[in-house]
């Protein structure tokens, strides 16, 4: 049985997402149940390979039973296995938010093929995070990005078509320069096999066409990652999109995204190629320190609680990306654990934005005034899940902040290390000027609005609170990550 | 001066027909005001990339690549390309027709198919 999960992960779903539509024609309330089971499964498998790979090392499967170099090959090694575990426990978390949220949010006739998207969506990035075969990773996130595109657009504001349309171009750019790397890199070696190609590569590393494929590569995994100059798509889509598909998109297809671009660049290309052959980590560094500084500012501008998490997003990309950019076994474990914690902490404060538009109907600062007296928990949990993204210890966001700073400095890089805690203090600013808000923002006003706690329903507090809560022990505890981060760290430098 | 103009266009004349093409459709995707034909310079973009994929797969004298029965010799295309371009194609269809609908949805919405008209309405909502 175990042998056969990683087809399964995908092929299951992919069906499920079949049944949704067909049951849903019968009965929309059938729909709800049967993609939480899935996604359940599928987190259940994740956890399975997970521990089989800590214990076994790398799970490879040959599709059809064709082997790799002509067939296509899922590989989980130490590196994708953690990534999909941690992927598949935030869409669990997403789905079981999604539940109140889309009954508020998404018209009735709307919601069957609204949880088939949100199936299908959750599928392919699975997808493109076990596949070893490079254009069966595009297949994958074309299938995801379709299904975000739509899922988008399926918020009742009409804005929301516009953001959607936004991000569609955009994402088809990225896609198309994804494919002609992909093409290049075909060219210059005749084979799509990622480890296939990392043998054959370093034969060809002089040639125009692997340089080409790389920028290509590299400029569309950017655009669909929103590494800082091309993140234009991502604070409309992040704002207008339904709550529970911002929670999704902002937490794991961000993250995939990242997953898939470090896949490239270091399984691929190797850390070889992008520091010796054609340099250009430093730039990636100094781009990514832009990022932080620039999102941080933009958050700080914005009036508008989601519309500012965006911008935050794309600030602690900058985080992640900060990690390629300095490509040493520290600042790399730092920047996984940074996949982990954005995607714990981030879920968790967009669910309190998507919370607060719940109860309120919007999320502009100047109409939540005082909101923490109304949602206590909502705002406890931003608390926290806050103070994360400051970087506070003891929580995660500390500790990743932590080991990347240290990479930074191992690698002699200073500067980059202090603005980099610049950054810190930044998003200090950006979240500091929420929770006055909540907490402070009415006490020279009358307290006649002293309506008793008026929070979300349970389905939404649990998950929330949980996210908030992991925020805490995964800091406390962080040394259990790190068992599984230190191998996939020392997998993309190329060791063992 | 004629064998290098010769070596560099006329000989890979396909490969160069390939990045006009692209380079069409990215222009027409950034400058062209009306929604519809950002999707149209979309399609041509992708179209580029199929036609770039095709190129590279070509043998000279090659025949398609059909399965011969044993003892029979012939040369073949490179067939795999053209596979996953056929994959690449159902893509860009799916893609264009949820980037249509959209904009049949922001039309109803607001009535103008134009960018810069789309951003006035949408801003003095």
């Amino acid at each position: 049985m175990i042998d056969h999960l990683p087809p399964l992960l995908i092929a299951v779903p992919i069906l499920s997402a079949l049944l949704i539509l067909l049951v849903g024609w019968y009965d929309r309330r059938f729909c709800y149940p049967i993609s939480l089971i899935t996604i359940l499964l599928q987190f259940g498998a994740a956890i399975a390979i997970l521990v089989e790979v800590m214990r076994e090392g790398t799970v490879r499967y040959h599709l059809g039973g064709w082997a790799p170099p002509l067939g296509i090959e899922l590989v989980i090694d130490s590196f994708n296995s953690y990534i999909l575990a941690v992927i598949l426990f935030l869409s669990v978390a997403t789905v079981v938010y999604a539940r109140r949220s889309v009954e508020k949010e998404i018209d009735p006739e709307k919601r069957v093929s609204f949880y088939v998207l949100f199936q299908l969506l959750v599928t392919g990035l699975a997808g493109m995070t076990i596949t070893g075969d490079i254009f069966n990773l595009y297949v994958f996130l074309e299938i995801s990005s379709i299904a975000t595109y739509a899922l988008i657009a399926s918020a009742r504001r009409p804005r929301s078509y516009v953001a959607s349309f936004n991000y569609l171009v955009l994402g088809s750019i990225a896609a198309g320069f994804i494919l002609l790397g992909i093409g290049n890199l075909y060219v210059a070696t005749g084979t799509l096999n990622m480890a296939d190609l990392a043998v054959l590569l370093p034969a060809s590393y002089g040639l125009a066409t692997v340089h080409t494929a790389f920028l290509f590569l590299l400029i569309g995994f950017s655009i669909k990652v929103a590494f800082f100059p091309l993140h234009l798509w991502l604070p409309d889509a992040y704002t207008e999109a339904p709550s529970a598909v911002t929670v999704l998109i902002s937490t794991v297809m961000a993250k995939v995204s990242v997953y898939a671009l470090f896949r490239i660049v270091f399984t691929v290309f190797t850390t070889a190629y992008v520091i010796d052959t054609f340099p250009v980590t430093g730039f990636i560094l100094f781009i990514a320190t832009v990022a932080v500084i620039a999102g941080a500012i933009l958050a700080i501008a914005q009036n508008d609680l989601k519309r500012m998490l965006a911008y935050s997003s794309i600030s602690q990309i900058g985080y992640i990306m900060f990690a390629l950019g300095v490509a040493n076994q520290i600042a790399l474990e730092g920047g996984l654990l940074h996949i982990l914690g954005h995607a714990v902490m981030k879920g968790c404060l967009f669910m309190v934005a998507g919370l607060i538009i719940y109860r309120m109907g919007t999320s502009r600062f100047s109409d939540l005034k005082g909101i923490a007296k109304t949602m206590p928990i909502s705002c406890a949990a931003f608390a926290l899940a806050g103070a994360s993204m400051i970087g506070i210890p003891p929580t995660i966001g500390f500790a990743s902040k932590y080991y990347l700073v240290l990479g930074a400095l191992e690698a002699g890089q200073w500067i980059y290390a202090a603005v980099f805690l610049l950054g810190s203090l930044l998003a200090a600013g950006y979240i500091w000027r929420f929770i006055e808000i909540a907490y402070f923002g009415d006490h020279h006003a009358e307290d006649r609005r002293q309506a008793p706690a008026r929070e979300g329903p349970v389905s939404m507090l649990v998950p929330m609170v949980g996210l908030a809560l992991l925020c805490l022990f995964l800091g406390v505890f962080v040394e259990v990550v790190m068992e599984a981060v230190r191998p996939a760290a020392m997998l993309l430098l190329g060791g063992a | 001066m004629i064998e290098a103009f010769y070596e560099i266009f006329l000989s890979r004349y396909n490969y160069w027909m390939a990045i006009i093409l692209m380079l069409i459709g990215l222009y027409a995707l950034i400058a062209k005001q009306n929604l519809v034909k950002k999707l149209i310079g979309l399609n041509i973009f992708q179209t580029a990339i199929f036609l770039f994929y095709i190129s590279f797969s070509e043998v000279q004298g090659g025949t398609a690549p059909i399965y011969l029965p044993e003892g029979v010799d012939a040369l073949y295309v490179n067939p795999l390309p053209h596979v996953l371009i056929l994959t690449a194609i159902v893509v860009g269809v799916s893609v264009t027709a949820v980037g249509l609908s959209l904009i049949v949805r922001i039309y109803e919405e607001y009535g103008v198919i134009d960018e810069d008209d789309l951003m006035q309405v949408v801003r003095g909502r």
